[in-house]
């Protein structure tokens, strides 16, 4: 097991260890970060308050409005001269978020992600390629430096280009994909299309994630391909992919807690829950040096695993995830709120308010279909100006959000209006898993 | 002795917008019966997403208020009304009358049932004013 000592600490030791990385962290930023400074000051707390880990619950909540109103670097813990490497998310939402690695960042976060290949046993025997986007992105670094930390040879090859995908799959022999689950399935369709055996390729693993998949999905891709297919977690607010991860059991995501340590607190009191209720997902970081985070509410629903795993690790396992708490989707690995949508078709004019967003699975591709009601100033008898409008829409909704959405014009009041939360948004995905 | 007023329209065509959804232009055609609206002459264009009625009828007015409160998203558009004898070779004849000008017929469609011996064609033409001069101006029998 890579960094054995480390996963398999007793569990005592690893909450005295969680204790004291929290206590040096709050006076950490205490001492650098004036955001949290004045968040603590507001709430009273003060590092010295921090004598167990149940006081942690004494910390405010930090949110990701929060972290996007201090871009760039207003959560910087160190100097700007310390960080040696930036990504960030997509900012779909607005600023995006900024996640500053210093040296020791980079080292920790290709511990978290060595961590995360070897529950598939990955080691410089293997061949992996990275199909996770490389850049901005925290998906193709993460991983990169998680294969490059167990000595593996990566393939960094990035995202799309599918035949080059299954061509170099096949000419080096890769052992281990690494991508979105969706883009797994579809690698696995090109090739049966290319009168490849999918399940022939020489892949024994893959890690799978930065979109929602379901169990079903899962059986798919391991059947079609012929591997093991693992679910892993992380965010860019956190630092990227290695928050955690399934292991050989596949029985919930291992979370990297000597770390990153969790709580689950009700969404709408933010009180702490304990261990085996379902809950919001809060974490916070314990080691890191460049955007450390104190309690930063994911928005994932989920609830923690104590018991004991068969495969010796001693942190506890969160529950593959069930939801979320706000709006937001995740279509083929990009975040996208609905108000994102709704600005786009305000921009556009000429069209109601009114939409209808529903995203699907078509095979293995998730699709997203915007239908706006079509307004009389809008409605031209000429049917070119109608296609140009519905083409304009979805030029201004892939600028907006970086997805190929298909704008369908419907006839007004067809759009079911309701007193109060519209409901705008239909998933027929069935990707939540319901306990 | 020919007299082109006898043989050209200047009409009012309905457009309606077609939702790709089954039973729309059932509605569109029973809500324009509960108006009263006789039909005289229709067309339908498609496309993959949706599609787009359009029609004459005596009774336009009417028509739009009654589509309009269906929720129906309708368009006026003015055009042309040509009569032709119903023979080998009148349309032919009709288009000849364009012969050399800028003039484009962006789409044509018949009558439901003409005069005995005449066939109506709707046209929309542009520019419309020239091509109304043309076809005043041309003797088409």
């Amino acid at each position: 097991m890579w960094n054995e000592a480390a996963q398999t600490l007793p569990v005592p030791d690893l909450r005295a260890l969680q204790l004291e990385r929290l206590r040096t962290q709050i006076a950490r930023v205490y001492d650098r970060v004036p955001f949290y400074r004045a968040r603590l000051d507001a709430a009273g707390v003060t590092p010295a308050d921090i004598r167990s880990l149940t006081d942690l619950a004494r910390v405010p909540f930090t949110s990701k409005s929060d972290m996007r109103e201090v871009f760039p670097f207003g959560l910087l813990a160190v100097d700007r001269d310390e960080v040696v490497e930036v990504h960030m998310s997509s900012g779909t939402t607005g600023k995006p978020v900024v996640d500053a690695y210093t040296r020791g960042d980079l080292d920790l976060w290709s511990d978290v992600m060595g961590r995360t290949l070897d529950m598939g046993e990955v080691g410089d025997h293997d061949i992996v390629q990275n199909a996770y986007g490389y850049g901005l992105f925290t998906g193709g670094f993460g991983v990169h430096y998680g294969a490059e930390r167990l000595g593996a040879l990566v393939l960094p090859v990035s995202s799309g280009n599918t035949h080059r995908q299954l061509t170099l799959i096949q000419d080096f022999g890769t052992t281990v994909l690494t991508c979105t689950p969706s883009y797994a399935l579809y690698i696995a369709e090109y090739a049966a299309k290319q009168g490849l055996d999918p399940a022939a390729l020489p892949l024994r693993v893959g890690f799978f994630g930065a979109e929602p998949w379901s169990l079903e999905m899962r059986d798919e891709i391991e059947r079609r391909l012929g591997i093991r297919a693992f679910d892993i977690y992380g965010l860019t607010e956190i630092i990227g992919p290695g928050v955690g991860s399934e292991c050989a059991q596949q029985d919930g995501l291992h979370l990297f807690e000597d770390h990153f340590y969790p709580e689950i607190v009700d969404p709408d009191t933010g009180v702490p829950l304990p261990d085996g209720e379902t809950g919001e997902l809060v974490l916070t970081t314990l080691t890191r040096e460049g955007s450390p985070v104190l309690r930063y509410r994911t928005r994932d629903i989920t609830y923690l695993m104590p018991e004991p795993c068969p495969c010796g690790r001693t942190s506890r396992r969160i529950h593959r995830l069930m939801g979320r708490t706000d709006d937001m989707l995740i279509i083929r690995g990009v975040n996208v709120f609905p108000q994102q949508i709704e600005e786009v078709l305000l921009r556009v004019q000429r069209v109601e308010p009114h939409y209808r967003i529903t995203v699907d699975r078509d095979g293995t591709m998730d699709t997203l279909t915007v239908e706006v009601e079509m307004s009389d100033e809008l409605f031209s008898d000429d049917l070119a100006d109608v296609i140009a409008l519905e083409r304009a829409i979805e030029r201004e909704l892939h600028s907006e959000t970086g997805l190929q959405a298909r704008c369908v014009l419907v006839n007004p009041q067809t759009i079911e209006r309701s007193e109060g939360k519209a409901k705008r948004v239909f998933d027929r995905r069935k990707v939540t898993t319901h306990v | 002795m020919y007299d082109a007023d006898e043989h050209i329209f200047q009409l009012r065509q309905i457009s309606v917008f077609l939702e790709n959804r089954p039973g729309t232009l059932a509605l569109a055609t029973r809500v324009l019966a509960d108006a009263g609206a006789n039909l005289r002459a229709l067309m339908i264009a498609e496309t993959e997403r949706f599609g787009i009625l359009r029609l004459i009828t005596d009774e336009p007015d009417a028509a739009v208020a009654a589509l309009t409160a269906a929720g129906f998203r309708t368009r006026l558009t003015d055009v042309v009304g040509v009569e032709v004898p119903d023979r080998a070779g009148g349309l032919a004849d009709l288009l000849g009358v364009f012969a050399g000008s800028e003039i484009s017929v962006e789409y044509m469609y018949a009558e439901l049932s003409g005069r005995a011996g005449r066939a109506l064609l709707i046209m929309k033409v542009e520019p419309r004013d020239d091509a109304l001069e043309r076809l005043y101006d041309a003797a088409l029998y």
